[in-house]
């Protein structure tokens, strides 16, 4: 399958003709800046239509999660097209091939890649439209295309101006250039600078539709009864009282469970929990957490899969002048997006719709297809706004799409199958819990020549379609953030290890991944080295970035912003943290108090970051309060925990998350930068945790090496 | 039964048990008003009954009685209500999900409360549970809503 036919979107309409302006493939874009691959032009009649009406749609290829992709992409767009902002809109595009991520190869959101990897294609789609919509208005005036300007929304020659929907259709006709030149970086206007959110006008009025929204005559709800252990099995149910439950209409069974389907969602709530299930539990009923945190510990100390390993760490430890040992430790965590799981699916013959907001739709199109014995371009995604991802929409098993399509399947009816807070909180697909065992050796002058370093977790990739990306038994996501710290690089005999543990919990990318528990190990051990070197954290950690300017820079600012070493409120301590991911660099200056029950207190957070070219500093502002926000509702509260294999949280009253009274004041300084662009989502997360242990430790003396954080 | 929703009478079939948020949703069509939890933990829920802020999730519908219900929906037709305004002027929306449930306990806050303190915010608003972290530019719009409300 290609991209949308040119004929699909030649859509008669009572608002106009929606025209598709067409790129050929051969062509080739011709690149503002230093000159990068030359990669054919994607069609723009797949990312953007201007109708004679004047509007203008932006067709989305990633999902919006909040992160506000929303409105990059379309400013992407309309930096090079100097359309009228005002005119534009925003739709989450269909799954097809065309839309997949320029990078990973499959329509997926994830991994704080979206606005660099989409930098070049969605600007190169709106310099290919401006370029066409100046031909047409040259064409029908007689004139030479330079000899006309464009200016928000209208091509101006002289005294003459015409609108791009007036110069729509007979753009459409024209032949596509064969290449564009896009804006150099003197020349934009939109980027850069801060640009309010597309999406608010309908999340302000409660319009804005999100999968569990999903409404139509003939739809059903259902609920599934899951195993309450991972791994089990359904061996015998009972749906006798179920189905006396008014509007419970049939009980169906699928792989994960035991689906009720109702006609409304209170209907499939009763329903369920009138239900009598047999489950043939298996071996996951034994799980513990104080049991599975011993044989982690125990697991440290023996040596693992190498990945990285340089000098002779052993040796160089036996000559230390003083030797460090530390175990880190943090808990499996939910992700909790305020809008539970759900998915609406409804098949007709061969063609199967599913509503949902996912961040996979080539998994969950593959996934459906197949249940269905349907061919992938057969199911259509229709992808709505997501309450939240952070990760847990996002499964390599298409978890929540595929079960709602054996649920339909079953059932001959359409039906949305709705999570309840319960079933998303003991559902799995955890941040898994990781142990580090860190050896450290400094040298007479404090500086550290030796380190080794031990983690304990589970794999996110083994078991699942990807598990081919694990190499020699190293699952990067397991240790990203320790091997590639810049910290490590600075010391002569570095030796890291991992072992990964197979176990039925289920477990998956967290927001910030590895991230999430490596920063933690890394940078609260740099604060004891520091403090064990008697030195100043800021300077101990500088001088190990000496080969480091880029990070270096990012932690100085932060620390100069948060006025490191001056004068605090009484009973008030500082700490900081730097750590690089997803290609941006972090620093965060946590300053903390503790009442007198022992409550945490984090009262502003100072970080600075680099992320190379900025988009729109006030998404990044968000994002950045975002991450920190859930990154310090983790360490603070968060923590998953097994007992007889049974979870033992269940909703937000003992699984906390933050909340509006625990909500530092968050300063986001963007430091200037020639960097390559990275991401935002997820890097402001990882600094938060170690910048308040460490802040703890200044203030009380105690080191916390585990998450989440308890001084009593 | 019979229910005052947005101003308009409207009449409800409904097991009486059956909580508010799923009347509102499933029943009557009023999709802005969101489930998170289902025991009145996180928020989202939140609706007006004769102007105060309740957990619609954890409110059976019978007992509702004649009191008037108010949503999201019936804020305003266009996004203009203050609390509205000052949303978009500060930017405050991510996913968007939770943000029902912080407008309405906002509105109901300013109410009681026409310039409150940060203070005074985060007891009111500590209830309404925001995964995206949007906290501080709620708290930024409900002082900025107050200056609105107040003709500034």
């Amino acid at each position: 399958m290609t991209a949308i036919s040119r004929r699909d979107l030649l859509t008669a309409s009572g608002t106009g003709l929606v025209i598709a302006f067409v790129v050929p493939r051969r062509a080739e874009a011709m690149l503002a800046g230093p000159p990068s691959k030359k990669k054919p032009l994607p069609p723009p009649n797949a990312f953007l239509r201007i109708g004679s009406d004047e509007s203008i749609t932006i067709l989305l290829a990633h999902s919006e999660m909040g992160q506000g992709i929303w409105t990059t992409l379309p400013l992407l767009v309309a930096e090079e097209l100097d359309c009228d902002w005002t005119r534009i809109r925003a739709e989450h595009a269909p799954a097809a091939p065309v839309y997949a991520h320029t990078v990973m190869g499959m329509q997926m959101t994830g991994g704080s890649t979206t606005t660099w990897s989409e930098f070049e294609r969605y600007r190169t789609v709106g310099a290919a439209a401006r370029q066409m919509l100046l031909r047409a208005a040259a064409e029908e005036w007689k004139t030479d295309a330079a000899r006309l300007r464009v200016e928000n929304g209208y091509v101006i020659g002289g005294s003459r101006r015409a609108s791009f929907g007036q110069l729509a259709e007979r753009a459409a006709a024209l032949p596509t250039p064969a290449k564009v030149t896009l804006k150099s970086p003197s020349q934009w206007r939109l980027v850069g600078k801060p640009t309010r959110r597309l999406d608010t006008p309908e999340k302000i009025t409660g319009r804005a539709q999100f999968g569990i929204d999903v409404q139509f005559p003939g739809l059903r709800v259902a609920m599934v009864a899951r195993s309450p252990v991972f791994g089990g099995k359904v061996r015998s149910f009972d749906a006798t009282e179920a189905k006396k439950v008014p509007g419970v209409e049939q009980v169906v069974q699928v792989p994960s469970g035991v689906a009720v389907v109702a006609t409304s969602t209170w209907a499939a709530k009763l329903g369920r929990a009138a239900l009598k299930t047999d489950w043939d539990l298996g071996p996951g009923a034994s799980l513990d957490t104080e049991a599975m945190r011993a044989e982690a510990r125990a697991q440290s100390r023996t040596d693992g899969d190498v990945a990285l390993s340089k000098g002779d760490v052993k040796a160089a430890l036996g000559k230390a002048g003083r030797r460090l040992e530390a175990d880190y430790e943090v808990p499996y965590l939910a992700h909790a997006p305020m809008e539970p799981l759900n998915c609406t699916v409804k098949v007709d013959g061969d063609r199967c719709d599913i509503w949902t907001g996912t961040q996979f739709q080539t998994m969950d199109q593959k996934v459906a297809s197949e249940i269905l014995g349907l061919q992938p371009e057969q199911v259509f995604i229709h992808t709505t706004f997501l309450g939240g991802g952070f990760g847990r929409r996002a499964t390599a098993t298409s978890d929540f799409v595929r079960e709602a399509t054996e649920v339909a399947k079953a059932a001959k009816v359409p039906v949305k199958v709705v999570w309840t807070r319960d079933d998303d909180i003991r559902g799995g697909y955890y941040r898994p819990m990781f142990h580090h065992r860190i050896e450290a050796g400094l040298d007479a002058h404090g500086r550290p020549v030796a380190w080794s370093h031990t983690l304990v977790g589970q794999s996110l990739l083994a078991g699942t379609p990807f598990e081919a990306m694990v190499k020699n038994g190293i699952d990067e996501a397991s240790v990203e953030g320790v091997v590639d710290s810049p910290y490590l690089a600075a010391i002569p005999a570095r030796r890291v290890t991992l072992h990964s543990p197979r176990r039925p919990i289920t477990v998956l990318w967290w927001r910030s991944v590895g991230n999430s528990h490596t920063a933690f190990a890394m940078e609260s051990m740099i604060d004891e080295l520091a403090h064990a070197a008697g030195q100043d954290p800021l300077r101990y950690r500088l001088a190990l970035l000496a080969r480091s300017p880029r990070h270096a820079r990012v932690l100085e600012v932060a620390a100069e912003k948060a006025g490191w070493g001056g004068p605090l409120p009484q009973g008030h301590a500082l700490g900081l943290a730097m750590h690089a991911s997803f290609e941006s660099v972090f620093a965060q200056v946590a300053e903390v108090s503790v009442t007198p029950d022992a409550t945490i207190r984090v009262h502003r957070v100072v970080c600075a970051l680099d992320c190379g070219q900025p988009i729109n500093p006030l998404g990044i502002e968000a994002q950045v309060q975002g991450g920190i926000a859930f990154g310090l509702g983790a360490a603070l509260h968060g923590a998953i925990t097994f007992r007889d294999g049974r979870v033992q949280q269940s909703n937000f009253h003992d699984y906390r998350v933050l909340r509006m009274d625990e909500m530092p004041k968050v300063d986001v300084h963007i430091v200037k930068s020639s960097a390559k662009m990275g991401g935002i989502g997820e890097p402001g997360l990882p600094p938060i945790a170690p910048a308040v242990g460490n802040a703890l430790f200044a203030l009380t003396g105690k080191r916390l090496r585990s998450l989440p954080f308890r001084l009593a | 039964m019979k229910l005052v929703v947005n101003g308009r009478e409207r009449e409800v079939e409904a097991p009486p048990d059956m909580p508010l948020l799923w009347v509102l949703r499933d029943v009557l069509g009023y999709t802005g008003t969101k489930f998170g939890c289902g025991m009145a933990q996180c928020g989202a829920c939140t609706v007006h009954l004769d102007g105060k802020a309740i957990r619609a999730c954890v409110t059976p519908v019978s007992a509702v009685g004649s009191r008037a219900v108010t949503t999201i929906e019936g804020l305003s037709a266009d996004g203009s209500h203050p609390v509205q305004k000052a949303w978009a002027e500060i930017d405050v929306v991510q996913c968007g999900y939770c943000q029902s449930g912080q407008i309405m306990s906002a509105v109901a806050l300013l109410a009681e409360n026409p310039r409150p303190t940060d203070d005074d915010i985060d007891a009111a608003l500590s209830g309404n549970i925001c995964r995206c972290g949007a906290y501080q530019r709620i708290r930024a719009a409900i002082h900025r809503a107050a200056e609105l409300k107040g003709g500034a």
